[in-house]
């Protein structure tokens, strides 16, 4: 089996490209294959606990969890969500925050990289 | 042992939105990366290449910390620089925003960086692309 690593840079909500994401990473890990998820600048809104779901907006806290549950490794960029305001106190359980160059370190183990630039 | 290539792109306004910035502070980012990686890893020198609109990034005399607060791309690019990394920029693109050499951030002597940015043909891009293991386009 291979190994995926996913970059998303887009935000949570505004965008349909984490929901994407998400998706690509559980049909990923579905077929057996080790998946990294890299959230950074918008994007690290996703690791956020506490997300409201309501009906005119895609929630993605409850498939995320039980993907990390699940094995998926998902790390946030810390100075990216220091910056946003999310603290480590707000991060969704099973999420990590990690500098950028563990990203890079991801990518050079990865089969393959799926790098999705922000807005 | 594995050896990989990183190219890092940028088709993005400066300041508008953080890509470019984001960009540039991952390319930078692969100093430290060795860390992470098992012992006979490693990661050859990245390219960043600027095209498309992306090439605005790379002008003199950037003001981001007057008007915004905020280190400025050039500071980014130069850092990039002093760090080694090739930065290219395309020539096509600048000759179509009516730029030259002269508006663009070549070099950065001022803290002490060999290397300098090069303004080369789009196709010199597309051959770093198929050099590269992973283009992460910003």
């Amino acid at each position: 089996m291979g190994k995926l690593s996913i970059g998303c840079f887009s935000s949570l909500i505004g965008s349909m490209t984490l929901d994407f994401a998400v998706k690509l990473a559980e049909a990923a890990r579905k077929k057996g294959h080790d998946v990294d998820i890299w959230l950074s600048g918008n994007g690290t809104m996703l690791s956020k606990k506490g997300q409201r779901k309501f009906q005119d907006y895609s929630s993605l806290e409850k498939p995320v969890t039980d993907l990390i549950k699940g094995g998926l490794t998902m790390v946030a960029c810390e100075a990216c969500a220091e910056a946003r305001g999310q603290h480590k106190e707000d991060l969704l359980e099973g999420c990590d925050r990690k500098s950028m160059d563990w990203y890079l370190a991801s990518c050079f183990k990865a089969d393959r990289v799926i790098h999705i630039g922000g807005e | 042992m594995a050896s990989k290539k990183f190219l890092f792109m940028v088709d993005k306004l400066p300041y508008k939105a953080e890509s470019s910035r984001l960009a540039l502070t991952h390319a930078i980012a692969s100093q430290t990366v060795d860390i992470h990686l098992d012992e006979d890893d490693e990661m050859e020198e990245p390219v960043i290449a600027f095209v498309g609109d992306g090439v605005l990034n790379c002008m003199k005399g950037q003001k981001a910390l007057e008007c915004y607060g905020v280190t400025s791309l050039e500071m980014h690019i130069k850092n990039a620089l002093l760090t080694d990394i090739k930065v290219l920029i395309c020539k096509e693109d600048v000759e179509r925003l009516g730029l030259s050499e002269d508006n663009l951030i070549m070099d950065a002597e001022d803290i002490g960086a060999d290397m300098q940015s090069e303004i080369v043909p789009f196709d010199d891009i597309l051959q770093q692309m198929e050099k590269s293991n992973h283009i992460l386009y910003f």
